[in-house]
């Protein structure tokens, strides 16, 4: 059965964006915004409301490598693994980052939801490489230290939080 | 006129809508897996690639042909593309032929051998998917698929159902229903049309031809066919007889030969259908309950509106199936005897259908624990049991139907082209008008293979509408423009597949429009030369009401609120 509040905050993005076909897109975005993922019912659930197939909209989410169909952490960090990143050693960030996080083989979220660690290909800022984002916030120049020192540091703030 | 020239040749086209079109009708059977002509064009395949004056190379298919143009289709660069666009395919493919279900229909195989790729230079690489074989009509193995996008096409254009999809991306892109479910758990109709597209394996009809040899094998059962309309004017192309030759005599000599005790006539079934739905329509009209009423006898759109229009299931017919209602009816009739010597009765139905497998299997069909149909296989596996069985088709003597139940009315033979349904409602409406003013509706709107098709006449003083639609794209849409009120019927016939019946799934394929008229033209002939034209006129069908279903119509209903709607 479709959970009320799904129902309810994807009709809301429906509203927001408008109940066109052309808007899939956007609507998805919206809805990964809000759930940090793209839940089936979710995507059911607007399948009807658009008048576009299940297997189409599930088309979408599994061609662009931004849509995730799994929980996403609290924090996304995007390394950047562009050319320029990665002769100046991202890598061993990105290493050192699955290693504090402990992420098994295949696995890009800690189980507490709080990380998700991804690869980008470019981020347009190879000025400051290597480079990575964290919800979208810039850290240049980074090191796999800095990179654990600035994991720290949110870990710090989300225990205050809590 | 407008001029191409196509291999040195001067070749006039005028309104092709493509250069492959002109190069296949200069004569020259250019390669294709992805191209219909009734689908959108996708040009991935490349194999209709050719070459123009100046060396360039681009796929005929999704070239608009001009005036002048000068092209090549055999050049050295032509042949080398389409030879390694062919091994990288077989790269991918499950490359098992001899045990795969369409061997010696396959394109790839075809086009393979036509190529001769007799070496394929690339290893295997692609790690193994399963085999989905949860549908009671089609089986998907993925790894045979060339990811032509045919069946995704004839599923979300024709059909507008879109059970299937391309999803994920790159080297890890496939065909499937929505989050890679079973093909059962998402909104698939069991039309099969997807499989009268797939140029390989990839998607087959379900086959359960081992349960038939199993039947007609054991003396202890009696084993009763039907065969419904569509199939007598397309098993034999099987045996290179054109589209719409009727070989219903060979057929049934053919079933006697391989086991079969007793074969009947669904189109009998179908004439009692004429009747009890046209009841069911007079009384609908009389108190304007549940109007429009819609046919029930297609199994694909019945799950169609199931999934989609569940608000629909009070107006489409209480009336089981002809499938349905035949095998009920024979059950009925044997069950005394049966009882008495401890016997059991089963019912095969030979069906050009893929969504009749999964009905005879639904639910509700069953009565005290005795399912009304138990086994159905399509028209192809018809003919590869009467090819295992060494029968020599072309040779076979005709014999005639079996009694009771093997007498039918033309009106219930034309049930299997778009439109003979509501021809024979029509028909027996306007029974007691004269022979003109029913011909006149009939010729002028419910024959002919439009999309969309209304008739309209007068019956008590009563403008009746009628609506006959087939391809459930259409259908989609026709029921959408109901439902807001832009348009009003009483009685709307619709048909899963485009042309009805004799382009069902399971029917030879590939399927086209001009077989598809040619298969029609085969029922409409046999109706012009059929005895009884009227179902009400068919004595058998009145003894059957009369006696073996008297107080006991609930034999031939299906009550909707066991439907289940499936969770897509």
């Amino acid at each position: 059965m479709l959970d009320l509040e799904i129902k309810e905050s994807v009709d809301s993005i429906i509203k927001s964006r408008g109940a066109e076909q052309s808007s899939v897109i956007s609507i998805l975005q919206d809805i990964q915004t809000q759930y940090r993922y793209l839940p089936e019912e979710a995507l059911d659930y607007l399948s009807t409301q658009l008048d576009i197939s299940s297997s189409k909209i599930y088309g979408i989410a599994t061609f662009y490598e931004f849509f995730s169909l799994e929980p996403k952490g609290k924090y996304i960090i995007k390394i950047c693994d562009g050319t320029a990143c990665h002769v100046r050693k991202s890598i061993p960030i990105l290493n050192a980052l699955r290693k504090e996080l402990d992420l098994k083989e295949g696995q890009n979220t800690t189980d507490d939801l709080l990380f998700t660690v991804e690869t980008v290909s470019c981020l347009g800022a190879c000025g400051l490489a290597p480079v990575l984002t964290i919800n979208d916030k810039v850290y240049g120049s980074m090191t796999p230290d800095s990179t654990v020192e600035v994991l720290n540091q949110l870990r710090e703030e989300n225990k205050d939080e809590n | 006129m407008k001029t191409m020239i196509i291999d040195n040749r001067k070749v006039e086209f005028d309104k092709e809508k493509n250069v492959l079109e002109v190069v296949r009708k200069a004569g020259i059977d250019l390669p294709t897996f992805c191209y219909y002509s009734e689908l959108s064009i996708y040009g991935a395949c490349r194999m209709c690639i050719v070459e123009d004056d100046r060396g360039k190379i681009f796929t005929s298919c999704s070239t608009i042909p001009r005036d002048g143009m000068k092209i090549y289709t055999q050049t050295p660069k032509l042949r080398k593309y389409r030879k390694v666009i062919l091994e990288l395919l077989l790269a991918n493919h499950d490359r098992d032929c001899t045990s795969c279900n369409i061997t010696g229909r396959c394109d790839l195989q075809k086009l393979s051998r036509r190529f001769g790729i007799d070496n394929i230079r690339f290893g295997e690489m692609k790690e193994k998917l399963p085999i989905d074989d949860s549908s009671h009509a089609i089986v998907r193995n993925p790894n045979k698929c060339i990811h032509c996008g045919d069946c995704v096409r004839v599923c979300e254009e024709v059909q507008g159902v879109g059970a299937l999809s391309f999803t994920h991306r790159g080297s890890n892109l496939k065909v499937s229903p929505a989050f890679d479910r079973n093909i059962t758990d998402v909104n698939c109709v069991d039309c099969g049309q997807c499989r009268t597209a797939c140029p390989t394996g990839a998607i087959t009809v379900k086959d359960n031809r081992d349960q038939f040899w199993e039947a007609v094998q054991n003396k202890d059962k009696r084993v009763v066919a039907q065969i419904a309309p569509a199939v007598r004017v397309a098993l034999g192309e099987r045996f290179g007889l054109p589209p719409g030759e009727v070989t219903i005599g060979k057929i049934v000599s053919a079933l006697k030969m391989v086991g079969v005790d007793e074969v009947y006539d669904t189109a009998f079934a179908a004439d009692m259908t004429v009747v009890e739905e046209s009841n069911e329509f007079v009384e609908r009209l009389s108190n304007g309950e549940n109007l429009p009423l819609f046919t029930s006898c297609c199994p694909g759109w019945v799950k169609f509106a199931e999934n989609k229009y569940p608000q629909l299931m009070e107006n489409i017919s209480s009336c089981k199936s002809p499938q349905q209602m035949f095998g009920a009816v024979v059950k009925e009739y044997y069950k005394e005897e049966d009882n008495k010597n401890n016997t059991e009765t089963i019912m095969v139905s030979v069906m050009p259908c893929t969504a009749k497998k999964a009905e005879a299997a639904r639910e509700e069909f069953e009565v005290n624990g005795i399912r009304d149909v138990d086994i159905v296989i399509t028209t192809q596996e018809l003919a590869r049991i009467i090819k295992e069985a060494g029968i020599v088709f072309e040779e076979l003597e005709d014999e005639s139907f079996d009694m009771p139940f093997g007498m039918a009315s033309g009106s219930g033979v034309i049930f299997g082209a778009t439109g003979g349904v509501s021809e024979a409602v029509v028909t027996r409406l306007l029974r007691e008008k004269p022979n003109h003013t029913t011909k006149d509706v009939i010729f002028k709107s419910v024959r002919g293979m439009e999309d969309v098709k209304e008739a309209i006449f007068n019956l008590d003083d009563r403008e009746v509408k009628v609506a006959i639609v087939h391809g459930l794209k259409d259908a989609d849409e026709l029921v959408k423009k109901v439902l807001s009120g832009e348009k009003s019927y009483d009685f709307v016939e619709v048909m899963a597949c485009k042309g009805g019946c004799v382009a069902g799934g399971g029917q030879p394929a590939p399927i086209n429009i001009n077989m598809r008229k040619e298969r029609a033209k085969g029922l409409y002939k046999i109706d012009r030369t059929s005895f009884i034209k009227s179902s009400e006129n068919n004595p058998l069908v009145n003894q059957i009401f009369d006696e073996l279903l008297k107080d006991k119509k609930e034999l031939i209903h299906v009550h909707k609120k066991n439907l289940q709607k499936v969770e897509s």
